[in-house]
């Protein structure tokens, strides 16, 4: 079975939901839709305070080449254009809008029927998805019609659709395959039509056999698409992880996927090219995972882009006082929420609610020199070495071991026996290093 | 056996006295001619090697010195040494010495424990500019001190330490050279070096937070809320996205006590050290 060859780590799994239809999360009273849910400059703000907005309706426009529109993901009045707090409890531009009904855009196809008639122009393509505001759904956000566009020279020969959760409790992205599974074939094929190439592999972990199940039986009717079954190790889901999985190809330190003649997108991103291309919809909605020790009812919602976290937390049970952290996101890759009403984004896979025993982060000892953090380490770094160079400001000695490579992934802060932040000190490296660049 | 021990000893002797002349020859050939005076001024500077002369440490700014003319050894100066330092320096060389008023590191929050409460728990974050990148921080205060700490790890002279009444930096100004360090290690720019004053008073505002006045004030009681009142009373002083800045020309003999009193929030400090000592 395919794996990559270097470190990562066997974690529990949790996944509660895997075998949970979704729901769709409902309609909050208010949504705040962050102008910028993805890597690069914030959007332009078009809309201003009273103006009526339908579901679809552009609300911000790309400012730049590496940007992406926003819509709006509700019908109604826009109230607020400011400043709000968001999750990390910084305050970040978001457009408030009031919800009144739910009208929809009349160009948005809303019906479920599969369409598989796919565009011929490639032109046509890449502008729907622009139109679409589409960026990475796995968690970096990068705008994908810039990651769609190849440079002038570059070609690719394999689209991988990264179908690996490897995080746990997550299975925003298990569901989606389970139940979208021909519209995200479809999708692979409308890339697949984009790049000019017949192969795309979807790439699903060995612990979700239903979805890879339904995707094999659809496979067979397309011609270009293939599933290949991963094994069940963090951080497969990593691209240069699933890379090398997948074609046994090394992407080279500080290079693109494309410079080793892949495309990694995921599997949200790909149903959602399939809805811009195939339905017109811009991304407004998205799969989210509300679970953790401490979520009474663990539940995989569809979710409108910019309702608050309090919303779903409060239809799975709610808080109590034994929630020590909530976690945007992953348990190993994801960030703590401050501000409980802050949105879910283009880019959240799941809320976790958390108890104080697994979040907690026991008192660091020594390093004992077991080397478990290099065995464990995906990209074959040196973390304890990393940890010493940081804690010392030796930013040259820290370059020499290619620090700025690492993933955090955060498995050598997991295995180390003696609790040393290793996952902090390569952070933090990471920091120093691009600000000693600029 | 004898004859053994004779040849050993005479091969391993010639192999030593052919190193040896090998390398007294090669230290003749590549001797490298250093600047007798620059020797010099490196002993007479203070060895921090801390950077704050903008050279990459003292033999640097020795070498520089040595190699300077008159103009350019006017913008050369060590702060950590201070005027005296320099004069020495200007000595050996036989230029005039630069005499600069002795500067200090100030910061610029008041967000104590009691001032601005802490409303969530980190858990064991290792540094200050890791903490800014991911969350806003203990006291929700976005431009206010994360109490972590980096200043102090930072300092070479032992002038930062955390109060641990208060949990923010304070700075011994005795000890304080102005080298700089904390402004650049600080993520949130809350470090300022300004001049001592010789009546050791000096006058500023001890808050950065650009928030609109209500939302700072949430979060600390002494948040600079850019009312604009200071501005009145000294045309110098400019209040800019919600925060007013005292320049260091303002005079704190003058003009202190009325601003501290004018300041609705607090946010304006004097200090007065001839007072304290």
């Amino acid at each position: 079975m395919n794996t990559f060859s270097q470190g990562g780590i066997h974690l529990e799994k949790y996944k509660v939901t895997a075998d949970i239809p979704s729901k769709e999360a409902g309609l909050p009273e208010f949504v705040s839709i962050p102008v910028k849910q993805h890597i690069g400059t914030p959007a332009k703000i078009l809309v201003k305070k009273g103006d009526k907005v339908k579901v679809g309706t552009l609300l911000a426009d790309a400012d730049g080449i590496v940007s992406a529109d926003v819509h709006s993901s509700v019908s109604g009045e826009v109230v607020k254009v400011e400043e709000t707090e968001g999750a990390s409890g910084y305050f970040e531009n978001m457009i408030t809008i009031k919800v009144e009904g739910d009208e929809v855009e009349p160009e948005i196809d809303l019906s479920s029927d599969i369409c598989s008639n796919i565009p011929e122009n490639p032109q046509e393509i890449i502008e729907k998805i622009r139109k679409a505001g589409i960026v990475g759904m796995g968690g970096a956000g990068y705008p994908t019609p810039i990651k769609d566009t190849l440079p002038e020279g570059k070609k690719i020969d394999i689209l991988i659709v990264n179908g690996i959760e490897c995080e746990p409790w997550l299975t925003s992205d298990g569901r989606l395959m389970i139940e979208k599974a021909e519209e995200i074939v479809i999708g692979a094929k409308i890339l697949n039509k984009l790049f000019g190439i017949q192969n795309a592999i979807i790439a699903i972990d060995e612990n979700k056999p239903q979805a890879i199940e339904i995707i094999n039986k659809i496979t067979r009717r397309y011609v270009g698409v293939n599933v290949r079954v991963c094994k069940t190790k963090y951080p497969q889901g990593g691209e240069k992880q699933l890379i090398e999985a997948i074609t046994g190809r090394e992407v080279p330190s500080g290079k693109l996927p494309m410079d080793a003649g892949c495309l990694v997108q995921n599997v949200g991103t790909v149903f959602a090219v399939y809805e811009a291309v195939m339905k017109n919809k811009p991304l407004y909605e998205r799969y989210v995972t509300v679970s953790g020790d401490m979520c009474k009812t663990p539940q995989t919602f569809k979710v409108r882009i910019g309702t608050p976290i309090r919303f779903l937390i409060e239809q799975c049970g709610g808080f109590d006082n034994n929630i020590a952290q909530v976690v945007l996101g992953g348990p190993m890759m994801g960030n703590s929420i401050i501000h409980m009403d802050a949105p879910i984004t283009k880019i959240s896979s799941g809320v976790l609610l958390l108890s104080n025993e697994i979040s907690h982060r026991p008192e660091a000892m020594d390093c004992i020199r077991c080397s478990k953090c290099v065995d464990s380490c995906p990209m074959g770094l040196r973390p304890y070495l990393i940890g010493i160079y940081t804690r010392n400001h030796m930013l040259d000695e820290l370059k020499d071991i290619h620090a700025q490579d690492c993933i955090e992934c955060g498995c050598c802060a997991y295995i180390c026996p003696s609790r040393i932040p290793l996952l902090d000190f390569c952070k933090l490296a990471k920091i120093e290093l691009r600000n000693k660049k600029g | 056996m004898i004859t053994t021990l004779i040849s050993n000893v005479l091969i391993l002797g010639g192999i030593a006295l052919l190193a040896a002349l090998a390398l007294y020859f090669i230290s003749k050939k590549f001797y490298v001619k250093e600047n007798p005076l620059s020797e010099k001024i490196e002993k007479v500077l203070p060895g921090a090697n801390c950077g704050a002369c903008g050279k990459a440490g003292c033999q640097d700014f020795a070498k520089a010195c040595a190699s300077c003319n008159r103009e350019e050894f006017a913008d050369l100066y060590c702060s950590v040494g201070g005027d005296e330092t320099m004069q020495k320096v200007a000595d050996l060389l036989g230029f005039k010495a630069v005499s600069k008023t002795p500067q200090t590191a100030v910061l610029k929050c008041n967000g104590t424990c009691e001032n601005a409460p802490i409303k969530l728990q980190f858990d064991k974050i290792i540094s200050c500019r890791l903490a800014n990148q991911i969350s806003v921080g203990q006291t929700e205060c976005p431009n206010g001190c994360l109490r972590l700490g980096d200043c102090v790890k930072v300092c070479k002279f032992g002038a930062l330490k955390i109060n641990e009444q208060t949990l923010i930096p304070e700075v011994d100004e005795s000890k304080c050279t102005a080298c700089g360090a904390c402004v650049k290690i600080c993520p949130r720019g809350l470090f300022e070096i300004r001049p001592k004053s010789p009546d050791g008073k000096r006058v500023y505002v001890a808050c950065s937070n650009k928030q609109k006045g209500a939302l700072a004030r949430k979060n600390c009681k002494v948040a600079c809320i850019g009312c604009g009142k200071c501005s009145k009373i000294c045309d110098l002083i400019k209040v800019e996205n919600n925060l007013s800045y005292i320049p260091s020309d303002v005079s704190a003999e003058k003009y202190g006590e009325e601003l501290v009193k004018a300041c609705p929030t607090g946010a304006i400090v004097m200090t007065n050290n001839k007072k304290e000592q």
